[in-house]
């Protein structure tokens, strides 16, 4: 931002910026260079916004209708389904809202895996991602406990019991958890509260993360350094702000679809049923985002092990600029690595699959193997890669294999390969 | 792409295997024409009627609706009762008020305002009724249930006599869609069971589908406004969507890239 200098036309404007300089950041936003050749995966960042403010204002109609109350949550939901004014609508947004923001969020994040957008100088974008993808989780599970179905008690029961597996001290933080000595009434209110609590800490932690972004710049397909502003750059407005805008209503298509058409088929049948203390459901599973984590946690037989997992699995990823050597960031050049990735891709979505299957035999084999290769690709796979990889020649600048003819076959190649 | 392609092959030949493993278990579900799904999907009012009647008539008087009123009967989307049909078939029910001014609770004609009227005064009275089992609220039922209204339809006309060698304790009934086969509701419907007024042939099947639709609108009662809604949102998006790519188009045709 400090390189940039604007002055207000009006008086009037002059006078307000100095005084706060809300002015030369909007300045700022329209014409912050942008790499011109980034591709539909980075529009996601945007469409992730505009899913965060979705669930904000759908959440808080639905908060002036619901009643967190044990014996009134479940009919306070249905008073809304039926009752409100398109109180089925607002609920359906917001439910499977939850479920959009979640693929958008896995193709953000794998885009940065691939592009290695969370390489040096942009490891605070990185790491601020992770910590918002961390609130995410705990406020789409919070979420899920609102309405009071039998998921929805059951998969809190199952969850904060995890805690029970610290040494010493974790009964204790149970019962604390809770409320009581069972998920029961106190629980929900302060689930309901916390629920509120954390969009507001991702929308701070958001705006972080695109200040962040601000300083270095858009990472981009070739994952090459760029002079900004230049050829190889573009203002943000209007040529991000409208490819951004297409990709947008794409992506509303199918969440309309979604809400319009199959509202319940990404939730669980089990959560129409009310909250039973007395009547455990056959499988217990948590939403769809949450099932390759579920796989690790239950691929270890021991329970506070497991914990452990599952949390590194996560916590992992805030090590990756590190954990990945290699200089390159784009797996354009990176003949290995686009391998690995895309069975690390493949991994993740076997942890999914086997998360929603009960944990026994073959699921449970497929589950350990499939735990065993996520942590082998971070732990051993990246490191040594960056060392003994051939990657292939990197462009000077964008312009190179943005305007075509490039001398260089490979590179053509790769172009034909990754133009999406 | 090739790689994308290569994974996908794998991560399905995974998936396959696990499904055919349990494969095994999965039991089909009968089915019919369904007139509320599809992209215009709406209710046969003619069947919600008639299914509504079915509820009454048998239903009714072990399964609650705590979520529905009368004047459900009478709303666009729903059967459309008219509003003078809807009063009269609250008016049918003895509904429990009160406290009165001397603090006595009396009982009066229902009214459209009213919701369904319960069939026990409590779970535990249900329960002490029906050999334990408690018969589930109906409003949801649909919803509740991993099959939908295949799985209700189809249970409803899955009784049959047990395998043998399988013994079954007094109260309960085999049912071949019922989860462990086991259920504690007797089979409630039999050819001509109920009379239908627009003359309609009161087969097992045709109750089951009726009663089936007419627990699908409960449990969705603005499905049809739904799918209105979601048709005209989706042309908006759509239209909108081409006027933006071909705006695209033209700004970003002032660099000189592709995109």
């Amino acid at each position: 931002m400090s390189d940039h200098e604007y002055t207000p036309k009006s008086k009037f404007g002059k006078w307000f910026n100095d005084r706060l300089p809300l002015l030369t950041l909007a300045s700022h936003l329209t014409d912050y260079p942008t790499p011109k050749n980034l591709n539909y995966w980075w529009t996601f960042g945007g469409i992730l916004t505009f899913c965060l403010i979705t669930q904000i204002v759908t959440g808080l109609v639905l908060a002036m209708h619901y009643i967190a109350h044990a014996d009134m949550a479940f009919d306070s939901v249905e008073h809304i389904m039926r009752n409100v004014n398109y109180g089925w609508l607002i609920r359906y947004i917001h439910a499977n809202g939850a479920s959009m923001f979640f693929l958008a969020v896995y193709i953000h994040i794998f885009r940065s895996l691939f592009y290695g957008s969370y390489k040096s100088p942009r490891e605070i974008i990185w790491i601020i991602g992770i910590i918002i993808y961390l609130l995410m989780m705990a406020a789409a599970f919070l979420g899920y406990v609102l309405p009071w179905g039998q998921m929805s008690f059951w998969g809190a029961t199952v969850i904060t019991n995890l805690f029970s597996a610290i040494p010493l001290v974790g009964e204790g933080i149970v019962t604390w958890l809770w409320g009581g000595y069972s998920v029961d009434n106190p629980t929900l209110t302060r689930f309901f509260t916390l629920h509120y609590l954390i969009p507001f800490l991702i929308l701070g932690l958001v705006v972080l993360h695109i200040w962040a972004l601000h300083v270095p710049g858009n990472n981009n397909p070739v994952g090459i350094d760029i002079k900004k502003p230049s050829k190889d750059t573009v203002p943000f407005h209007p040529y991000i702000v409208i490819k951004d805008g297409f990709a947008l209503l794409m992506f509303m298509i199918v969440f309309a679809f979604f809400v319009f058409y199959t509202p319940n088929i990404l939730g669980h049948a089990d959560n129409y049923i009310e909250a039973n203390p007395l009547v455990t459901p056959a499988h217990i599973v948590p939403e769809w985002y949450l099932l390759p984590f579920y796989a690790i946690l239950r691929s270890v037989p021991d329970k506070l092990l497991g914990v452990v997992a599952m949390l590194s699995a996560i916590l992992i990823l805030a090590a990756l600029p590190w954990l990945d050597t290699s200089k390159i960031r784009s797996a354009v050049f990176r003949p290995l690595y686009r391998q690995f990735y895309w069975i690390l891709v493949a991994d993740v979505l076997i942890l999914g699959y086997v998360g929603a299957m009960p944990a026994e035999g073959l699921y449970l084999l497929v589950a350990r193997v499939a735990t065993a290769y996520y942590f082998l690709h971070f732990l051993v796979v990246l490191p040594i890669l960056g060392y003994k990889e051939k990657t292939l020649p990197v462009p000077l600048s964008i312009t190179e294999p943005v305007l075509g003819g490039s001398p260089n076959l490979a590179l053509a190649k790769n172009k034909e390969n990754f133009k999406d | 792409m090739k790689n994308f392609l290569r994974i996908f092959l794998i991560t399905s030949l995974v998936f396959g295997l696990s499904v055919k493993s349990n494969s095994a278990e999965k039991i089909e579900y009968l089915t019919t024409d369904w007139s509320f799904k599809g992209l215009f999907g709406k209710f046969d009012r003619g069947a919600l009627q008639r299914g509504y009647q079915v509820y009454t008539e048998v239903c009714s008087s072990c399964h609650s609706m705590k979520y529905l009123s009368y004047r459900n009967l009478a709303e666009k989307g729903g059967p459309e009762f008219s509003i003078a049909e809807a009063k009269a078939i609250a008016a049918s029910f003895e509904v429990t008020d009160g406290p009165n001014d001397d603090g006595e609770m009396f009982t009066r004609p229902g009214k459209l305002s009213d919701k369904f009227v319960m069939p026990y005064d409590n779970v535990k009275a249900a329960q002490a009724a029906n050999g334990g089992a408690y018969p589930p609220d109906m409003s949801v039922l649909v919803k509740a249930r991993g099959g939908g209204v295949d799985y209700i339809y189809s249970l409803l006309q899955g009784y049959e006599d047990p395998p043998v060698g399988m013994n079954l304790d007094d109260g309960v009934y085999y049912n071949k869609y019922m989860y462990g086969n086991k259920i504690k509701m007797a089979n409630q419907l039999s050819d001509g069971l109920v009379e239908y007024g627009d003359g309609t042939t009161a087969s097992v099947e045709q109750m089951s589908k009726d009663v089936t639709t007419f627990l699908m609108w409960a449990a969705e009662p603005h499905l049809e406004s739904r799918h209105q809604m979601g048709f005209k949102a989706i042309v908006y998006l759509i239209i909108l969507t081409i006027l933006v790519y071909f705006s695209m188009k033209k700004i970003w045709s002032r660099i000189e890239t592709e995109i």
